[in-house]
């Protein structure tokens, strides 16, 4: 069954499977039915992090040095627990700033440069080489094992085989065919690739089962389960110290930890990593299910490394076998034909995810960020007026997927022999670690400056590159190998093993102490050196605190310039095509309540933000910088000025809320001011009616006074009665001008405020029977009937007694005054209550009218029965009444009705002693 | 025949005076203490002359003067506004209604008799 012809057809079948898989997932996402919205998926496609290296690598490196293969898998488990303050920080920067690559994430933030992401991407793609090369080797070694069946032949014990006749050159070439198909049918503007993420799931599940079922098979079937392969380990002393893993085998902690450092690293900053956890995210809540489902995930694919690893070993104690392979031979030896073919199969779907995904976003870092930028900037070439790119983009991203993956095949060719799987892949590793100073430093630091990156990139670069590729280089005798036993012109120091004599440990974590010192040590001391220009200020801000960021158009902000409308169309249009750029705008128009394309749109700095954005998406932020520069009239903002934007940002807040409260006072204050020139006008016309009034109430005494005494005067003759009557009147309005005098002058008193006071206890029972006989005389004239009802224990008030005295008496004379001689009747009571005590004035007069009692205790207003006999008074009684009994606490009031009397009624605070006494009466 | 005078005033003391004052120098004097007063003798008594107060509740001086001046058969009546208010405003105002003088308060009995009299002799 395992013949050639069946191998390559279920293959391609596969391979024709997954295709499907992407092309319908294509559809749906064209639909707006989007297969891979889902957490399930999302950490599905997280998984594209175990490879061959996994599938067949992990055995491989279980056989040789036990529990020393579980650091790589340990990283990620530990660092997806901080995924969400790390994850989900890239993660919103991305969404906001539209990025489409680790490149472009790293461009972005250090001012959009182009160099940067150029360097980035030269050491990806260099970086990356061995870990696809480590894919074409295991595809074409486990093909090349396969077509031996029955028999069990190493591929390197095959020789070297003709470039045309290498299995691996034709992988590399399928693949690159698959890849172009599946990542580069259309461009998107976002970067999505939703059919190659559901394919890639797929994938996740095909190599989980493949894993599974020979790891079950193995344990259960070949052998009686763990404890009997364990035993049997244990019994053989060569195995035996693969279970004691610390001592010695698998390396010492440093290694451990290292390695631990090392995935965690790698599972952030593979640009394949990158491109699933990021680019491809369709929600950031997928990351909390992510971050559980992803290390079972690891778990689960790593249950039975060891088993699988021992096993290999107790069946094949020769030696002979590359304990790599061990996972494809075991159910070869055993003529299991279908499991063979199960395990090749997810051996490939392995490799071809990474492959796939990885060229991917190779391809796009390369074409974005190295290629197009480069284009854009040779004017020569004049692509910024061509109209439509993007078909040059995709030739780019095509070309280089090709390149890449011929890459990686030179790279197995020259190195791939020398070396483990494993092996193979810690040197990608250590290449991608380099990343983490400059993008972890660039989310949570704003010191970190373009110069900065480029030099910690750089210099950690160049370190993994003497200390890791240079070595695997020379062993694969591409350089003379006296260059790792020697040094370099035989200088000791320089070792690239062993760098200023530091020996003794594995070459993993020499280069990676080595390259992370320079690395993190050129990152910080360059950008401590000089500070950051004005767009690195204003990206560091954008990135570093993004979640305090409104919205995209928080960047708009930082932008002067003029463009035009259509301009912009225009460049967006020729990447992302006319279609899809009026959509574009039409989206923005809509956002703004403008009816485009029937409206213009104002191109303002948010617009050309937008368009930015959306350009970005597409080429890249650095390529999209270009293009935006070419049709847009920018005037650079100075380093002062980003500054003073940045630092005011913060302040405007304090300031706006402090102008606020300012501007709120300033009202107040003005309403206040308003209120009392009001206040201040009426005070000044009440002063001019009372002049006027008062001026109008002394004359009419006055006018009497002056008119008798003339007559008086005039006529000598006059009779004896009638001048008594007329001396009589006199006297009266003598009386009446005193009164009104006297009462102006105590008005203005008590309005004053400079009225004495002398305020002592008054008992009212007392003070009121005074009044009453003191005026017994006044009743008895007009023969009105006074009663008083004073009950005992009314409490005494705290009190000035003449004052009280003069309300009093006013009540009481005005309620003489409008009883009916002869029957009327006066009834003063007194009474307490709730801490107040109580004077009631009751006549049977005539009674006051609702809209009277309202004028009554006014200045002036004197209500009477004018018909029959104007009331003597000054109009003032009442009002200095109130004016008495409000100044002690008291209030003052009139219930009456037409036709039934009034009742006059006021109420005192009880004096404090007194009150103290009553309560505890009542206590 | 003793020419005829109303004295419309609030102030019981000042009709009193006015009345005593009027009545020694020959005229027929007739009184009322309101406005409302003042009109309902109007058509009866005839008088050749009101002396009336401005500020009287209720129908006020200037509403009985404005009364009267409406009715073209009263066209001969003279009236003397008498007020405790002097300033311009108020002396402008019973002018501008039709009064042909008028006194302010406190006031001199000769110079006011003396003023009636030229205003009545002047009419006859």
């Amino acid at each position: 069954m395992l013949q050639g012809p069946v191998i390559v057809l279920t293959s391609f079948a596969y391979l024709g499977l997954l295709f499907a898989i992407a092309y319908y997932a294509d559809r749906r996402a064209d639909a707006g039915r989007s297969v891979i919205a889902s957490p399930y998926i999302y950490s599905l496609s997280l998984a594209v992090y175990a490879t061959a290296w996994t599938f067949y690598g992990s055995v491989g490196r279980a056989a040789v040095n036990g529990v020393g293969f579980l650091p790589i898998y340990i990283g990620p488990t530990l660092v997806i627990a901080l995924w969400w303050i790390v994850m989900r920080k890239i993660l919103r920067i991305s969404k906001q700033n539209r990025i489409t690559s680790l490149a472009d994430f790293i461009a972005s933030r250090y001012g959009k440069s182009a160099l940067l992401g150029g360097v980035v991407t030269v050491i990806a793609v260099i970086g990356i080489l061995p870990y696809i090369s480590l894919q074409l080797k295991a595809i074409s070694n486990s093909f090349t094992i396969v077509l031996q069946y029955p028999e069990i032949i190493m591929p390197a014990k095959l020789g070297a085989v003709p470039l045309l006749q290498d299995t691996a050159l034709w992988v590399a070439l399928i693949l690159a065919a698959f890849t172009i198909v599946f990542g580069t049918r259309h461009l998107d503007a976002a970067e999505h690739h939703e059919g190659m993420v559901a394919a890639i799931a797929f994938e996740s599940l095909v190599k989980l089962f493949a894993f599974l079922a020979v790891g079950i098979w193995v344990s259960f079937v070949l052998y009686n389960g763990f404890g009997d392969i364990f035993t049997r380990a244990t019994g053989d002393p060569q195995l035996k110290p693969l279970l004691a893993p610390l001592e010695g085998v698998a390396g010492s902690y440093s290694s451990w930890v290292w390695l631990t450092i090392l995935s965690m690293l790698a599972i952030m900053f593979l640009p394949r990593q990158f491109q699933v956890t990021v680019i491809e995210n369709k929600d950031e809540k997928h990351l909390n299910k992510a971050i559980w489902l992803f290390p079972l995930y690891m778990l689960a694919i790593n249950v039975f490394v060891l088993p699988i690893a021992f096993g290999g070993r107790l069946h094949f104690p020769g030696g002979n076998v590359d304990a790599d392979t061990f996972v494809l031979t075991l159910p070869m030896v055993e003529k299991q034909e279908v499991l063979a073919l199960i395990v090749f199969i997810g051996g490939l779907s392995a490799a071809t995810g990474m492959v796939i995904v990885e060229t991917i976003a190779l391809s796009t870092m390369v074409c974005n960020d190295l290629i197009m930028p480069a284009l854009l900037r040779i004017r020569a070439l004049g692509l910024t007026m061509r109209p439509d790119l993007s078909g040059l983009l995709l030739g780019i991203r095509r070309g280089a997927i090709v390149l890449i993956l011929l890459l990686g095949y030179m790279y197995f060719r020259l190195a791939g022999e020398a070396y483990a799987l494993v092996s193979i892949g810690l040197i990608s590793f250590a290449a991608v670690a380099q990343f983490a100073p400059c993008v972890l430093g660039g989310i949570f630091w704003k010191g970190g400056t373009r110069r900065g990156a480029l030099a910690g990139l750089l210099a950690g670069f160049a370190v993994w590159s003497y200390t890791l590729l240079l070595p695997a280089l020379a062993r694969s005798g591409w350089l003379p190998l006296g260059l790792l036993e020697h040094g370099p012109f035989g200088i000791e120091l320089l070792k690239p093993l062993a760098l200023f004599g530091v020996a003794g440990l594995d070459q993993t974590t020499h280069a990676m102490i080595w390259s992370m010192i320079a690395n993190i040590g050129a990152y910080v001391g360059v950008s401590l050196m000089a500070a950051p220009g004005a767009d690195e200020h204003r990206q560091a801000s954008l990135f570093v605190d993004v979640f305090s960021q409104p919205d995209e158009a928080g960047g708009a902000r930082f932008w002067r310039g003029t463009a035009s409308a259509p301009d912009l169309h225009d460049v967006l249009a020729r990447f992302v095509g006319t279609a899809s750029a009026d959509e574009i705008f039409r989206e923005y128009a809509r956002q703004r309540g403008v009816r485009w394309p029937q409206e213009p749109l104002d191109a303002d700095a948010a617009l050309v933000h937008y368009v930015e954005m959306h350009l970005a998406g597409a080429i890249g932020a650095s390529s999209a910088r270009v293009m935006i520069a070419s049709v847009v009239k920018e005037e650079a903002l100075t380093l002062d000025e980003v500054r003073e934007v940045l630092d005011e940002a913060s302040q405007v807040v304090v300031y706006s809320r402090q102008v606020e409260e300012k501007s709120r006072e300033l009202e107040a204050a003005s309403a206040e001011l308003r209120a009392a020139n009001e206040r201040l006008k009426e005070l000044d016309r009440l002063k001019d009616d009372f002049i006027s009034t008062v001026t109008h109430e002394l004359r009419t005494p006055l006018t009497s006074i002056r008119a008798f005494s003339e007559i008086l005067r005039d006529d000598p003759k006059l009779a004896l009665a009638e001048r008594e009557k007329f001396v009589g009147i006199i006297c009266k309005e003598t009386e009446r001008l005193t009164r009104l005098i006297n009462q102006v002058l105590d008005l203005a008193k008590l309005e004053s405020g400079t009225a004495e006071w002398h305020d002592t206890r008054v008992d009212m029972r007392e003070l009121v029977s005074e009044v009453v006989t003191a005026m017994s005389q006044v009743f008895h004239d007009k023969a009105v009937r006074v009663e008083l009802r004073a009950p005992d224990g009314v409490p005494a008030v705290y009190a000035d007694a003449d004052r009280l005295k003069q309300v009093l008496l006013n009540l009481l004379s005005n309620a003489v005054k409008f009883c009916e001689a002869g029957r009327g009747r006066v009834e003063v009571s007194v009474s307490g209550e709730a801490g107040r005590v109580r004077i009631d004035v009751r006549d049977n007069g005539p009674g006051i009218s609702a809209a009277d009692q309202a004028v009554i205790f006014e200045k002036f207003r004197q209500v009477g029965d004018t018909l029959t006999e104007k009331p003597q008074g000054t109009g003032l009684g009442l009002h200095i009444c109130r004016q008495i009994v409000e100044r002690h606490g008291g209030t003052l009031w009139v219930e009456s009705r037409v036709g039934e009397g009034a009742c006059f009624s006021f109420t005192l605070p009880v004096a404090p002693s007194q009150r103290a006494a009553a309560a505890a009466r009542v206590a | 025949m003793a020419k005829k005078v109303l004295i419309v005033d609030d102030e019981r003391n000042i009709v009193t005076a006015l009345e005593f004052l009027l009545q020694k120098n020959g005229y027929d004097v007739r009184v009322a203490a309101t406005g409302e007063e003042a009109l309902a003798q109007l058509d009866a008594f005839r008088p050749d002359l009101v002396l009336l107060d401005v500020m009287m509740p209720k129908v006020s001086g200037y509403e009985v003067c404005q009364r009267v001046r409406s009715r073209p058969d009263w066209q001969g009546m003279k009236i003397v506004m008498l007020s405790a208010k002097g300033r311009e405003v108020e002396v402008s105002k019973g002018m501008s209604l039709g009064a042909d003088l008028y006194v302010t308060k406190p006031f001199s009995n000769t110079e006011l008799v003396a003023t009636i009299g030229r205003l009545l002799s002047g009419a006859a």
